[in-house]
């Protein structure tokens, strides 16, 4: 237990704690689904950017095609960027509130008086 | 004669009313800044604003500390004289944002304390990497600096109606514009070393404010003028341009065709390429935004600033498109680049003729004109004034706490350092802005994004994510991703050998492309790599807790 840590050593008690949490499955399952969430949505928006990109590049007879009036495909491609943009920003919203906060909060409860051996200067 | 006259008391009034609403505002801000200061007693005060501020209020000050000079004069410049070119900017600016929200906001929030340094050096040999991220740090920001005050200088002229041949207080257009980047420098290093973060948050949510309440009027108007329909709006911007329907598809500007000539045309389209990488990838290195994560308490209300922040980004964003096709529509390519070649003036001078055709005449124009002149200028000291406070408490906590003192300095004795450093990095962006004031603002803010990009996303990407990253990958990162863009820039046709370069008449350039993002991003990335297999280094119990901090919040400052 921790309350039998000599007092003489909180730094080697407070690194083999760390080691000791980032090895259990708790840690790793919050690992495993910020990772599961973060890395394939940052290429698939990464993609879409680059392919918008592209498109502004290449082709370009594509991209001046007219929709509705002189609204054409770039304006209304640019425009699905923001929309994008904002629907990535909130699903990642709700899935950290959902899936990631909890996990989070109930692993540094129990790490909680490590963090009290780093002090004001940490 | 009587037109003559009518426009002298026009401009007149603009100059008394832009000086007026500009000293209130500069007023205020140094109230706040006083008021701040009171409340600024340890270093966390001073560097992180005591992170005592909330997730929305955060968002608000990163907006303004992002929405610069380069998002509000630039694009809307850009797009005013190239068309919908410039609506890649805007975009880029806007998408970055997920890089910061999803990799990088919440886990620097957790595991660092005032500097971007504090997560790269966690892991590792301090001295080394702390020193590299001062010099990346201070190399970005002055980059950013240097766009912003010619922006200033840009606007002063246009403000103070001085036109060539005339003067203002004795000064003509050349001098009051020297004397406008040492007005604003001196501004920005007062917010700074007086009111600290605290300070410059205020000063950043209120500019936030002006600048979205000044862009929403302005687009309102604009929209009001052809009854809200936006198709009508392009199609008269598209006819006042020359260019017709080119005008509003990409290719003006970037990417240009060469007819007859694939090479050049080849190099255009890479520079679009270029670009489109720096913009996307430049946000998550910036270290004026990524230090804005500390002022908060959590790593959820870091989270939250994010939201709030691209939410406010995104719709400032899309408002540049009114603003920039307004400009071309109801004020014309030409009478832009006969006030500011690089189309800086665009989105006042639309001030100018909104205020005049809804608000009656000249008077109505001068009052709207010194309005958003007011507002531009708010604009640009609040970005300012965090750049400053980025690179002058890396310089303090990085270079002299850690680097020069190895850890034994007291709160006192950096925060002391850290207000002189403020002093010097400000005396050498006014320096530096005098010679770059023939470039595009949002032009000049894309080399600052390249350069973050180059330097600092792949040490700050590898130090959070690859458990094999260490002290050789991360000073191999920053000095080669930020060597790599600085030189490159240097032999462009930025820097020489082309009308628009800042050294027009000299030619050193051997490297085609304005932007350097393409090359020195994987660059950087690939000095990392490399620079981590040379080492044997590995620090096995630190990564823990890095890993275990970053994602928890546990130990968190």
């Amino acid at each position: 237990m921790s309350t039998d840590t000599p007092a003489s050593a909180p730094a080697e008690s407070a690194a083999e704690r760390y080691l000791a949490v980032q090895r259990s499955d708790e840690f790793a399952g919050l690992r495993r689904a910020l990772r599961g969430f973060v890395f394939p949505m940052t290429v698939a928006f990464f993609l879409w950017y680059a392919l918008y990109v592209i498109l502004s590049a290449y082709a370009r007879g594509f991209m001046g095609a007219k929709l509705i009036g002189n609204i054409n495909v770039a304006l209304v491609f640019g425009l699905l960027q923001f929309v994008s943009t904002f629907v990535i920003a909130w699903l990642y919203s709700r899935f950290a509130d959902r899936r990631i906060d909890p996990v989070a909060d109930r692993i540094r409860a129990e790490i909680g008086e490590v963090t009290h051996e780093h002090g004001p200067r940490g | 004669m009587n037109t003559v006259l009518a426009a002298e008391a026009g401009s007149t009034t603009a100059r008394n009313l832009t000086i007026t609403l500009f000293l209130i505002f500069v007023a205020i801000t140094l109230a706040i800044t006083v008021w701040a200061s009171r409340q600024t007693k340890t270093a966390t005060d001073f560097y992180a604003g005591g992170r005592s501020f909330s997730g929305f209020q955060n968002g608000m000050a990163i907006g303004g500390d992002y929405m610069s000079a380069a998002s509000f004069l630039g694009i809307a410049g850009i797009i005013a004289l190239y068309g919908y070119d410039g609506f890649l900017y805007s975009i880029g600016f806007l998408v970055a944002w997920l890089v910061a929200l999803l990799l990088v906001a919440e886990l620097l929030r957790n595991s660092g304390r005032y500097t971007m340094a504090d997560v790269l050096a966690f892991r590792m040999r301090q001295r080394p990497v702390r020193t590299a991220a001062a010099v990346s740090t201070i190399t970005v920001s002055i980059f950013y600096l240097l766009a912003q005050m010619v922006g200033a200088g840009a606007l002063v002229a246009l403000l103070l109606g001085i036109k060539p041949g005339t003067t203002f207080l004795g000064m003509d257009a050349g001098t009051a514009k020297v004397a406008t980047i040492i007005m604003v420098g001196a501004l920005m290093i007062i917010y700074v070393t007086v009111g600290g973060m605290k300070g410059t948050t205020y000063v950043q949510i209120v500019k936030a404010f002006l600048l979205m309440t000044g862009a929403i009027v302005m687009t309102l108007l604009v929209l009001a003028k052809y009854k809200f329909n936006l198709s009508s709006l392009l199609g008269d911007a598209a006819s006042a341009s020359g260019k017709g329907s080119a005008f509003l598809e990409p290719g003006l500007r970037y990417g240009v065709e060469a007819p007859g000539d694939a090479l050049k045309t080849f190099y255009s389209k890479m520079d679009l390429l270029s670009l489109g990488i720096a913009l996307v990838l430049g946000t998550a290195g910036l270290p004026h935004i990524l230090i804005r994560f500390y002022t908060v308490p959590t790593a959820k209300a870091a989270r939250k600033s994010v939201l709030w922040a691209i939410g406010i980004i995104g719709t400032f964003y899309l408002l540049t498109l009114a603003l920039g096709f307004g400009a071309a529509a109801l004020v014309g390519g030409q009478a832009i680049t006969a006030q500011d070649k690089a189309g800086n003036t665009a989105a006042p001078q639309l001030a100018e003729a909104l205020g005049r055709d809804f608000f009656g005449g000249s008077l109505g124009g001068a009052t709207l004109l010194a309005i958003i002149a007011a507002v531009a200028f708010a604009t640009i000291l609040a970005v300012v004034a965090g750049l400053t406070l980025a690179s002058s408490s890396s310089l303090a906590h990085d270079f002299y706490a850690n680097v020069i003192k190895r850890g034994d300095a007291s709160e006192r004795q950096e925060v002391t350092v850290a207000r002189v450093s403020a002093l010097v990095i400000g005396a050498i962006a006014i320096a530096l802005s005098i010679y770059a004031q023939s470039l595009n603002v949002a032009f000049l803010v894309a080399l600052a994004f390249a350069v973050a990009a180059s330097g600092n996303l792949p040490a700050i990407l590898y130090s959070l994510f690859w458990k094999r990253f260490n002290t050789s990958g991360a000073v191999w990162a920053i000095y080669g991703g930020l060597l790599a863009a600085v030189v490159l820039v240097f032999f462009s046709p930025v820097v020489s050998g082309a009308p628009t370069a800042m050294f027009p008449k000299h030619d050193w350039h051997w490297f085609p492309l304005s932007n350097p993002g393409l090359i020195s991003i994987p660059f950087g990335f690939l000095c990392g790599w490399i620079g981590t297999v040379l080492s044997k280094e590995h620090d096995e119990d630190k990564y823990a807790e890095l890993e275990v901090r970053a994602l928890t919040g546990a130990g968190a400052h």
